[in-house]
């Protein structure tokens, strides 16, 4: 047998190339292209009266200059409505450049294109925009109230409204002997990739292509998308991701402006263009998310067992709805986490307001969601006085309930059916790992030193590896070299090392051997993208029947030469042998060269598939009716639903008694991903996740004023974690295989970020004794939040009991 | 006032990785962009372009600098190393696929320091002039080490890992440098 690879923490092979600078990222690409550079409104919601570009026109160096009534045909129609979904009654979607309206602070206006980015920027603020500006709406609460209106023709700023419900809530609430309410708010933060978005086109005249290379998490669609809108045949449009610089999340966004425009520039003026999008644009023409206000109503028996369960949210959606409605969805559905909930409703309001527009960032809505749930989880506990991993243990699905199906429609439009899972097993690693039950006396004993500490938990599942499908193709050249392909592309998840872990266990090569490809529409034009936590699963699984093809084809050919039953070959180290006897063996980079009849010898192995070589069978075709040249093989992988990861964290923090600041003393997290790949890199996952959830959940925030400015779009105010701020992590692993795929795998990509907010809140409400509502939370704000406790004006949501200390 | 201006150029000569380099650039060409696309070497990274991230760190004269706050006019007479020069150290050594690694470069491969990138060359340059100050940092030292720069991908445990790793390596190479080093 080969060397376990599957399963293995093999190092990463992509790392030699990353950190000898030999990476290339998009702005590495097109030394000699001309740049982009974009005038964007500085008014959150404004009328566009004037475009005076006289003074810009002569700067040195500028090429042209574009405004919306440049802009021909589709180009110039609105930007793709991406997911339509029946409740999104009112979706809106920008122009490339803006048409007559701006809606939010950041919104491109006019496109100038000049031999350097300097010079496109020198021009650019000589270029004078009039605007007549209209009434703003920023926030919540004030979307809700509705006194102005982000769209016009979108009545009470409501872009979508949803409801599902399985039971009979208000009868179940209503028969329940104890209720709560709790009135929950998070606030906006965003993906934040060190790299910005970017896009390099050129269009090759002599060949009629078009060739985009786009920091982007999906290749296909940004092809689709570019190719509707410039009316190129899809045949005539090649895109690729380079190495990409993070995205979790905000480049699965597509097209944006820049997609669409830089291409047709480049297109136009028959010369390479580049725009790369610098920190500044990113926070404010790139897109956040999380922002929620939530009321929960539960009902719940003696025992904490939950009866009904109540939910209703406003989610503030940004300017327009690109990217429809998939994060509130996925907060009304993935809420549930490991719980039964008895009976449910979740009713949700998608709104507009004059920010940058809302689509996924990692854990997409599921952090808000597992928030309002644990939220609610200790709340009860409080209520009844019952240990807080108790009550969370009473409402667990049990092993033996899966696989589980909760009555409703996911985000894939599938219902909602948890495929595996041992919670009860992941809480009791959980409760060992921090010690839980021993809590008590940890805070007996700062408590005795004049320190406060507190403890929390969150809980939540994940639905991972949505479809529709990823493809894998394998091919063995008669080097011995095996080139793999997938379309979804990479941003740091170690793709280009565990593709090649599957290949290398299920062919049964080296490593060292297999070259992964992924995001290049050349290789491999069917893909979807990188998001859901999606790829291991999606691209993992169709990589594997694709090398099992090749490896069935290997056999039979090399069963042939070998004159041997294929069954009883096997393949080591990239040669095919006789299993027991291994002197009978054929390298499979001969079994390659034989794969491919040839008339022409292009080297001394290409000699034994030549027409005379005496190596076939002459009275059969050289390639059978059933078959085709070449040692490769293709194959796709579509499931029929998600998969569902989960997992359990718990943090302890110590609250400064004088100046509220929180520090998180301990990080634990049991992860359950099914099989992994390499834990490794899993690992490496969970950590960044952590890391993301803790900014979330202590830091990070977009400050909007009333007129819809940002006020800290930099990394100066916008404070992303330090080394500093992030917290040793502990992590411990629980795999329970998923029944759906053959390798057993559940996505890993967005676990870590899920809890932290709803595991933060948690503890600091331990420490202090007072509900925690609102997310992040900062030391003035607790500090605040003492005083107004210590002075009885804050009322309580959860009439709370001490638990057990 | 339309008019045309050009922009007054400077020849400008750095010493880079050891080799001289010369553009001519106008007065407010940045240190990044020069290296980046005037000299070509891609590998210094631009995250924020106000000096916050450190993905743009090279080491001037030794120390590390951001390449985004200074003038590539302002660099002459210095010498400038970034990630593409760190191969050059004399306790470098090729790893398993070819490429000459220091001891920082190696403990990222081997600590999984790394997820996709971007930030990594500016932490490379940061922790490889952190260690010749302070060659063994406990593991407190050397999280404080990265605390000026951004990772957004791998929560800094396997960086913090990745430096006392180097550390070691340091510590093996100097003892026998015939050492061809550990494989990736």
């Amino acid at each position: 047998m080969t060397t376990q690879m599957f399963g293995a923490p093999i190092k990463r092979r992509e790392d030699p190339r990353l950190v000898t600078g030999n990476g290339r990222y998009l702005d590495d690409l097109g030394q000699g292209a001309l740049e982009a550079a974009f005038v964007r409104s500085p008014h959150a919601h404004a009328r566009i009266v004037d475009i005076d570009v006289a003074d810009a026109v002569d700067v040195d160096g500028v090429i042209a200059i574009y405004t919306h009534e440049d802009l021909p045909g589709k180009v110039g129609e609105p930007l793709p409505l991406l997911i339509p979904h029946p409740t999104l009654t009112h979706p809106r979607t920008g122009y490339a450049l803006a048409k007559d309206e701006v809606n939010h602070v950041g919104e491109p206006v006019v496109m100038v294109i000049a031999r350097d980015r300097y010079l496109a920027e020198d021009a650019c603020q000589r270029i004078r925009v009039t605007y007549d500006t209209l009434p703003v709406v920023v926030g919540v609460d004030t979307a809700r109230a509705a006194e102005a209106l982000v769209h016009e023709d979108a009545p009470g700023n409501i872009a979508a409204h949803m409801v599902q419900e399985v039971g009979d809530v208000e009868a179940a609430m209503a028969g329940a002997p104890h209720t709560l309410s709790l009135d929950l708010a998070v606030e906006r933060s965003a993906c934040m990739p060190m790299e910005g978005k970017g896009v390099l086109a050129r269009w090759d005249a002599e060949d009629g292509r078009l060739r985009i290379h786009s920091s982007t998490q999906t290749t296909t669609g940004v092809r689709a998308a570019v190719a509707a809108k410039l009316d190129l045949p899809l045949d005539r449009v090649d895109c690729i991701a380079p190495d990409v610089g993070g995205g979790f999340g905000v480049k699965i966004m597509h097209p944006w402006p820049e997609e669409v425009l830089v291409p047709w520039a480049a297109r136009l003026l028959g010369h390479e263009v580049k725009w790369t999008e610098d920190r500044r644009e990113h926070f404010i023409s790139s897109a956040h998310e999380r922002a929620q206000l939530q009321e929960v109503q539960v009902g719940f028996d003696d025992d904490g067992r939950l009866l009904a369960l109540d939910v209703k949210f406003w989610h503030d959606n940004g300017a327009y709805t690109p990217y429809g409605i998939i994060v509130p969805i996925i907060t009304s559905t993935q809420l549930l986490g490991p719980y039964k909930p008895g009976t449910y409703r979740c009713e949700f309001w998608s709104l507009y307001t004059n920010t940058v527009l809302v689509t996924p960032y990692r854990g997409a809505g599921r952090p808000q969601g597992c928030y309002a749930m644990e939220r609610t989880m200790d709340a009860i506990a409080a209520y009844l006085g019952i240990d807080r991993a108790e009550v969370r243990s009473r409402n667990f699905i049990q092993p033996e309930e899966m696989p589980y199906d909760h009555g409703l429609l996911f985000q894939d439009g599938r219902p909602l059916k948890y495929d595996s899972g041992d919670f009860p097993a992941s809480l009791a690693k959980l409760k060992d790992l921090v010690g839980w039950d021993d809590f008590a006396d940890y805070r007996a004993r700062a408590e005795a030193e004049g320190r406060r500490v507190g403890i929390g938990i969150g809980c939540y599942v994940e639905g991972t590896g949505v479809g529709p499908y990823e493809g894998g193709h394998v091919q063995v050249e008669s080097s011995g070299r095996v080139n793999v392909a997938t379309g979804l592309t990479t941003q740091g998840q170690g793709h280009q090392t565990v593709f090649a872990q599957i290949v290398a266990q299920e062919l049964g090569v080296r490593i060292e051997d297999v070259h992964v490809t992924t995001g290049d529409t050349r290789k491999m034009g069917y893909a979807v993208g990188t998001f859901a936590s999606r790829a291991a699963v999606m691209s993992g699984n169709a990589i594997a029947l694709a090398a099992r093809s090749v490896r069935a084809k290997a056999l039979r050919i090399a069963g042939e030469a070998l004159e041997v039953s294929p069954a009883d070959l096997e393949i080591v180290d990239g040669v095919v042998r006789v299993a027991g006897s291994p002197s009978t063996s054929i390298d499979l980079s001969t079994v390659a060269v034989l794969s491919n009849p040839l008339r022409y010898a292009f080297d001394d192995a290409a000699r034994a598939a030549t027409q005379f070589a005496g190596t076939f069978d002459p009275d059969k075709p050289p390639v059978a009716a059933d078959d085709e040249p070449g040692l490769e093989g293709k194959d796709f992988y579509s499931p029929t639903q998600a998969t569902f990861a989960n997992g359990m964290h718990a943090a302890i923090v110590e609250t400064d008694p004088v100046t509220a600041e929180i520090t998180i003393l301990r990080y634990c997290v049991i992860h359950d991903c099914g099989k992994m790949i390499n834990p490794m890199i899993v690992e490496g996952q969970v950590h960044g996740g952590v890391a993301q959830g803790v900014g979330g959940a202590l830091y990070e925030r977009m400050v909007y004023d009333d007129s819809g400015q940002l006020l800290n779009a930099s990394f100066m105010d916008f404070l992303m974690p330090y080394a500093s701020e992030v917290p040793h992590i502990e992590t411990d692993h629980l795999e329970t295989p998923s029944p759906l795929n053959s390798l057993g795998l559940k996505g890993a990509g967005e676990a870590g970020c899920i809890p932290v907010t709803a595991v933060i809140a948690s503890a600091i409400e331990d420490a202090e004794g007072f509900p925690i509502t609102s997310m992040p939370i900062s030391p003035v704000e607790l500090w605040e939040l003492r005083l107004r406790h210590a002075d009885g004006v804050a009322t309580s949501p959860t009439p709370r009991k001490e638990p057990a200390r | 006032m339309s008019e045309t201006r050009t922009e007054l150029l400077h020849d400008v000569t750095l010493r880079v990785n050891g080799v001289p380099r010369t553009a001519s650039v106008p007065a407010r060409r940045l240190l990044s962009d020069f290296l980046r696309h005037d000299v070509g070497l891609t590998g210094t990274h631009v995250g924020c372009e106000h000096g916050v991230c450190g993905a743009c760190t090279v080491l001037v004269d030794g120390a590390p600098m951001r390449a985004c706050l200074m003038f590539a006019v302002s660099a002459r007479g210095h010498e400038i190393t970034t990630v593409e020069g760190l191969g050059d150290a004399p306790d470098a050594r090729p790893c398993a696929t070819g490429e000459p690694m220091n001891p920082v470069q190696q403990a990222f491969t081997e600590c999984h320091g790394l997820q996709c990138g971007y930030c990594t060359p500016g932490f490379l340059t940061t922790i490889t002039a952190y260690l010749q100050e302070n060659p063994h940092p406990t593991e407190g030292e050397a999280r404080e080490a990265i605390s000026g720069n951004l990772c957004r991908c791998t929560g800094y445990q396997n960086i913090v890992k990745s430096v006392l790793r180097a550390a070691e390596i340091r510590d093996e190479r100097a003892g026998n440098h015939d050492d061809e080093g550990a494989g990736a």
